[in-house]
């Protein structure tokens, strides 16, 4: 390959990468927008993951192949708000530390994925599925010069479907009056409930959206990147998403650039044996370099991030 | 009955009652998820009462009724569950949510491995050497992400997640490049150089028990004294409380940031050492972490962040996790030890819907007494 080729076979793989990370972050950012914080987003990842691997693999006898992974999405993205009805029920109802339920999901999810794989499949993991989402090459649209072979060439229909995500996100928030609301109930919820409007309506929309997403993520993310489900087919994505939402500050065309950004030093860690410059330095370094480079970057932008006013505060009606 | 539900019910006993409350409804619903699933909660249960107390119920009667083992090693599965427990407890004193535990604990275990396989020293100084080797390096690893709180207002949740898995990655490299390594696991240490001890383990049958449990004793009477009894432990929950009235009495909340999450890194530290010098006497190179600075997360919460409670929640999950291996054997997925401890830290952050249910009783109950 010339290094023309391993660098837009590199754009390309960012893409893909990008996907799983941008769509989980915009359902942080619907839940977050609404006043929740929502560190389930690697528990809820997992479930989509587990249940869009299981999905696909017990449809895959019965069902043509190229139908298959899109079920399991969508079973992913359906368990995935159903799990995140327990964070908005204990953080919205009960008013608890939304922090500590989410990293109580978090591991409930770890534990009960595998545990159900164990029911399920008599082993620690799903089974293998044969048909996960399959490259394709848009025609056409592949022979425009430069752009094509990034975006329409060996690529998942998946990533355009978290661009689309990008773009709904992006008009429902700022262009829709149910938006609107969605961002003022994480900013002054008191100020929203004095026009009549339920805060704790706002809030279950924003959580179980957030979980719909990030179940759908976990699922994309499985069926794109991995054979089956096991216990560290999420390693930290949906952490990494989380420092997306912040790093693009909580808003969609922000998420896309930061999720872009952390796609790509995921690449960089597979592609660094191809440059002379990094050989010599070890492998276990560019695994770590996505976390570090979130770190560097939460550190740099940290003073301008500030994200909804409200978010990660107990509603409290008599409060003004 | 009535006096029964008042004493529960008591604003005063809220405290031990929440807790109690979220361990018993953790059992039932972990108990629940497993008769839906068609696995019998009562295997589950022989596991654990096997693992923690060694007696075997199914072999009642017969010589291997008992097995001081199982204890030794439920004790040291306790070890490095309570020490995380201390470190998130530390840092929760002080407002700060410490989830990473995991990589201090990481880091420390992998100081210790280093200081005991590359120095040979007589071990009156080869294993305090070690010990304080895991205890710097976990401190120094906490230390960054409260250095980033106090200098550049980043949350630490993310930066402590993020610096899990550099721990990971970086040990993993570490521990490889020492002589002798393989790709799974370091050359044994100096004997010099670990906690462990055949006396303990010919105590109880040839357990994996070493001394790290009087660290461990140590570190909960440390803790306990920096927090209440010290200056620096009343500013440290000072700021805990209110950081802008600590800062207003005159504080420096910084700098209680910065050694807050830099003792909890240290507590973490010499978790690490526990396993990589005390339940092992090599390195080990892990393909993903193995979750006990969750476990610290959960120990800490159920015990109120205090010194004693994290006892009581040190034992909890140790026992949990040492009755892991027999629950699989007795055909129980092992991972419904790990529900169970994540519906416990579930039912803790319910607490104000547990308080508001406990007050409820007590009301109604009074209302009926009165009629």
């Amino acid at each position: 390959m010339s290094s023309y080729d391993i660098f837009f076979s590199m754009l390309t793989l960012t893409l893909i990468y990008s996907t799983p990370i941008l769509v989980a972050a915009l359902g942080g950012l619907l839940s977050e927008r609404s006043g929740v914080v929502n560190i389930a987003l690697e528990g809820l990842m997992m479930v989509g993951g587990f249940v869009g691997a299981t999905v696909t693999v017990l449809l895959e006898p019965y069902i043509a192949g190229a139908l298959t992974p899109w079920i399991g999405a969508l079973a992913g993205m359906i368990f995935g708000m159903l799990f995140s009805t327990i964070h908005a029920y204990v953080s919205i109802n009960l008013k608890a530390d939304q922090v500590i339920s989410g990293t109580a999901i978090n591991l409930l999810a770890g534990g009960l994925t595998i545990y159900f794989a164990q029911i399920i499949f008599n082993q620690q993991r799903t089974e293998t599925f044969r048909y996960g989402f399959i490259k394709t090459t848009v025609p056409v649209l592949s022979d425009i010069p430069i752009l094509g072979p990034i975006f329409f060439e060996n690529i998942y229909t998946t990533v355009f479907v978290g661009i689309v995500l990008v773009v709904a996100v992006w008009f429902f928030v700022y262009k829709t009056p149910f938006g609107m609301r969605l961002r003022a109930t994480g900013e002054n919820p008191q100020a929203v409930a004095s026009m009549g409007i339920s805060v704790l309506k706002m809030r279950y929309f924003g959580v179980l959206s957030s979980g719909a997403l990030a179940g759908l993520a976990g699922a994309i993310m499985v069926l794109t990147q991995d054979t089956q489900y096991t216990g560290i087919s999420i390693h930290g994505t949906g952490f990494i998403a989380l420092a997306s939402l912040i790093f693009g500050k909580w808003n969609p065309w922000g998420v896309l650039g930061a999720s872009t950004f952390f796609a790509f030093s995921q690449v960089f860690a597979l592609y660094a044996n191809n440059f002379a410059w990094t050989q010599g330095l070890p492998l276990e370094f560019f695994k770590a370099l996505p976390y570090i480079f979130t770190i560097v970057a939460l550190v740099v932008f940290s003073g301008k991030a500030v994200g909804p006013k409200a978010a990660g505060e107990i509603y409290d009606v008599g409060k003004r | 009955m009535r006096k029964w539900i008042d004493y529960i019910t008591d604003e005063k006993r809220f405290s031990v009652m929440v807790p109690i409350i979220a361990v018993l409804g953790a059992f039932l619903f972990g108990t629940i998820i497993m008769l839906i699933t068609g696995t019998n909660p009562l295997d589950a249960f022989k596991a654990i009462i096997r693992a923690t107390t060694g007696m075997n119920l199914e072999r009642i009667g017969t010589d291997k009724f008992f097995n001081p083992r199982l204890i030794g090693e439920f004790l040291t599965a306790v070890m490095p569950i309570a020490l995380t427990g201390l470190s998130v407890a530390f840092a929760f004193r002080t407002g700060l949510f410490n989830i990473g535990a995991e990589g201090q604990l990481i880091v420390g275990a992998m100081a210790a491995t280093v200081t005991s396989i590359i120095v040979k020293l007589p071990a009156l100084i080869h294993l305090p050497l070690v010990i304080l080797s895991a205890i710097v390096a976990g401190g120094l690893w906490g230390l960054i992400p409260g250095f980033l709180k106090a200098k550049f207002r980043v949350h630490e949740v993310v930066v402590t997640i993020m610096m899990n898995y550099a721990a990971l990655y970086m040990s993993n490299y570490v521990l490889q490049q020492l002589p002798g390594s393989d790709s799974v696991k370091t050359v044994p240490s100096h004997a010099s150089g670990t906690l462990q001890s055949e006396f303990l383990s010919n105590l109880t049958n040839g357990s994996r028990l070493h001394w790290g449990f009087i660290l461990v004793i140590l570190a909960i009477i440390t803790f306990w004294f920096i927090i209440e009894k010290t200056t620096f432990g009343y500013e440290l929950r000072a700021v805990g409380f209110n950081k802008e009235g600590a800062r207003y009495a005159g504080m420096k909340v910084d700098r209680n940031v910065m050694l807050s999450m830099g003792i909890a890194g240290a507590f973490a530290g010499l978790a690490g050492a526990m396993i990589s010098v005390g339940t092992f006497n090599y390195g080990r190179v892990i393909s993903a972490t193995e979750g006990y600075g969750f476990d610290g997360i959960a120990v800490a919460l159920l015990g109120g962040n205090t010194a004693w409670g994290t006892v009581f929640g040190g034992l909890l999950f140790g026992g949990l996790k040492s009755s892991q291996a027999l629950m699989q054997s007795n055909r129980v997925p092992l991972e419904i030890a790990m529900i169970i401890s994540s519906l416990m830290v579930l039912f803790v952050a319910m607490q104000y819907g547990i308080k508001e249910l406990l007050k409820h009783i007590r009301k109604s109950s009074q209302a009926k007494g009165d009629k």
